[in-house]
């Protein structure tokens, strides 16, 4: 049962054997773990905008950026140096304090939810019981950043902006929460380990998105609009709205936005691989392949592998889906604000209703395939 | 004094203090936005002592509940009634305000004897951790079940009322003889032609393609 490494206990152990305290080596290791996922969260902005750049110049025949770094990759970082010098402007008629507050409240949950996304058994911040639970109570924090941000701008475009950004994201919350509701009802819990345990037994064709086909599009969508991402970016519509809550930030405050959008869609992609992809695990079972070869499943370097697999499987199939996405945003028209909220109240949430009454149904009929 | 303990009694230290400060702004502060913000602000606060008492579900459902929806409700709406205007001088203004003086005092009375007369000792019971969930659940749907039937039908009842609200379909009666409600009192909305009343008579028939 206890497979994977502990890198905690290991870590605690080498310590106390060079003579420190239980207790000073645990605190030593308490910020690692939270400075290493906050590095690698902020790193995954400079992927994400890369990609989003070659690949919506590969949808447009262009090149993109090439000149900053080998094909172009560090152009995200010098954008992101430029931000940081750049004028920090606070309107005259601006509420000052709140038009600070605002991006910081938007960005901090999402750096947040990072605590509960698991890359492998033990390579997980913390194992809480509650984790999807609180990714989704951490992702409704947002809209109160947003309508903060559009309130005390004093522009009739961002106030709009703020006022459709959490429309929308209240709207698809309710349907992104039932989506998850009938995976964990499959898996009889809401921590993220535990679901990936769930489908980690049948390889490939144990993962959720064969058990669950509607619950998969429904979260997918409504994680997309949870996003703002297009055909749903209906809040920063330049066309309507200029560019919505985000119209007189100059800046690092315009970039803490720009860095809460992608970590949002990186983080919204992890936990899609998580509730549907399996997780870290890979598409045919480790412990088979060990069987196969002949290697005990307690072999160290085989434990070392298998960790490694599974953060480069993790990371693989998000952003698989992110490619996804920036697909869509490059192909896909904007949808209309009516037909947004139908979509989400008319459409989405009566599916995922019957979605969540046939898992339940499932469940009783055939307790062995639906987790009993 | 460990760790573990050490953290707990400076969360708990900072946790109270910005919920007392948060709610006294929400008091205090003459600008209502202000006092909405802060209230997410103590909602936040009381989470955070919520995980301090091991109670990671019921933190994370205050979160969804209280910040997530009802402090995003009340932002709506006074975003959306932002009317910059004096409220009419009301005859005999006293009675209110003496009113909610009686109020405030009767439950501030209420609350400070359920204070001195609760026995304040902690629990010897080991937390229920994870498992609260489970028995949150497992009360919702035994003893607790009418309480919890009732929030349902009261949710269901503000639902329908919304939508009628929001259709706009019933207009209330206007009875000729009576005079006009003041205009502080009436809903601010464009009268409109009831459907009906619209096919008979429709002025300029090209207008409809």
């Amino acid at each position: 049962m206890n497979q994977g490494i502990d890198l905690q206990g290991s870590f605690i152990k080498a310590l106390g054997d060079m003579g420190l305290p239980a207790g000073a080596a645990k605190a030593m290791w308490l910020p690692m773990p939270m400075t290493l996922i906050l590095v690698s969260a902020t790193v995954s902005i400079f992927v994400t905008v890369w990609l989003e750049r070659k690949i919506s110049a590969a949808a447009q025949q262009r090149i993109g950026p090439e000149y900053a770094g080998p094909l172009g990759s560090l152009q995200a970082v010098a954008d992101g140096l430029k931000l940081i010098f750049k004028e920090d402007i606070i309107p005259a008629k601006a509420d000052p304090w709140l038009f600070t507050l605002g991006p910081a409240i938007v960005v901090v949950p999402v750096f947040l939810s990072f605590l509960i996304v698991p890359f492998g058994q033990n390579l997980v911040i913390t194992d809480i019981g509650v984790g999807i639970f609180l990714w989704i109570a951490l992702s409704s924090i947002a809209p109160i950043g947003l309508l903060m941000a559009g309130y005390s701008s004093n522009n009739k475009y961002s106030l709009l902006g703020g006022l459709r950004a959490a429309a929308q994201s209240i709207s698809y919350e309710i349907p992104l929460a039932l989506a998850v509701l009938a995976v964990v009802m499959m898996s009889n819990s809401l921590s993220t380990i535990d679901i990936v345990q769930q489908q980690s037994g049948y390889g490939i064709l144990g993962w959720n998105v064969w058990r669950q086909p509607v619950g998969f599009v429904i979260f997918w969508v409504a994680a997309l609009a949870e996003c703002e991402r297009l055909p749903f970016d209906l809040p920063e519509a330049e066309e309507e709205l200029v560019a919505g809550y985000q119209t007189e930030y100059t800046g690092m405050k315009f970039g803490l936005f720009f860095v809460g959008s992608y970590v949002n869609l990186v983080l919204s992609a992890l936990i899609v691989s998580i509730l549907y992809l399996g997780g870290w695990s890979f598409p045919i079972p480790i412990e088979w392949m060990a069987g196969w070869l002949g290697v005990s499943e307690t072999a160290p370097w085989l434990q070392v592998v298998a960790a490694s697999l599974g953060i480069l499987m993790t990371l693989l199939k998000a952003y698989l889906l992110v490619f996804l996405a920036i697909l869509l945003r490059w192909t896909v028209p904007r949808v209309r604000i009516d037909q947004l909220l139908d979509l989400g109240w008319k459409f989405l949430l009566p599916v995922s209703l019957v979605n969540l009454l046939l898992t339940a149904a499932l469940k009783l009929t055939f307790p062995m395939a639906f987790g009993g | 004094m460990t760790l573990a303990e050490g953290v707990q009694l400076v969360s708990f230290g900072l946790l109270v203090a910005m919920m007392l400060g948060s709610a006294l702004g929400v008091v205090l502060l003459e600008n209502i936005v202000y006092s909405a913000f802060l209230l997410g602000g103590v909602f936040i606060s009381m989470a955070g002592l919520y995980i301090l008492l091991n109670a990671a579900f019921v933190a994370a459902a205050q979160v969804l509940i209280y910040v997530g929806a009802v402090n995003v409700l009340i932002l709506f709406g006074i975003m959306l009634v932002n009317k910059r205007q004096a409220f009419p001088q009301v005859k005999l203004a006293w009675i209110g305000r003496a009113a909610t003086a009686a109020v405030c005092a009767g439950l501030f009375a209420l609350l400070t004897t359920t204070v001195l007369s609760t026995g304040w000792a902690i629990s010897s019971d080991a937390p229920a951790g994870d498992s609260a969930t489970i028995l949150i659940g497992e009360h919702f749907f035994s003893d607790y079940l009418l309480p919890f039937e009732l929030a349902s039908v009261l949710l269901l009842m503000a639902l329908v009322g919304a939508i009628i609200l929001a259709r706009r379909e019933y207009l209330p009666d206007e009875v000729p003889g009576e005079p006009m409600l003041p205009e502080a009192l009436k809903l601010a909305e464009r009268p409109r032609e009831l459907v009906s009343a619209g096919q008979s008579s429709s002025p300029n028939p090209s207008d409809e393609d």
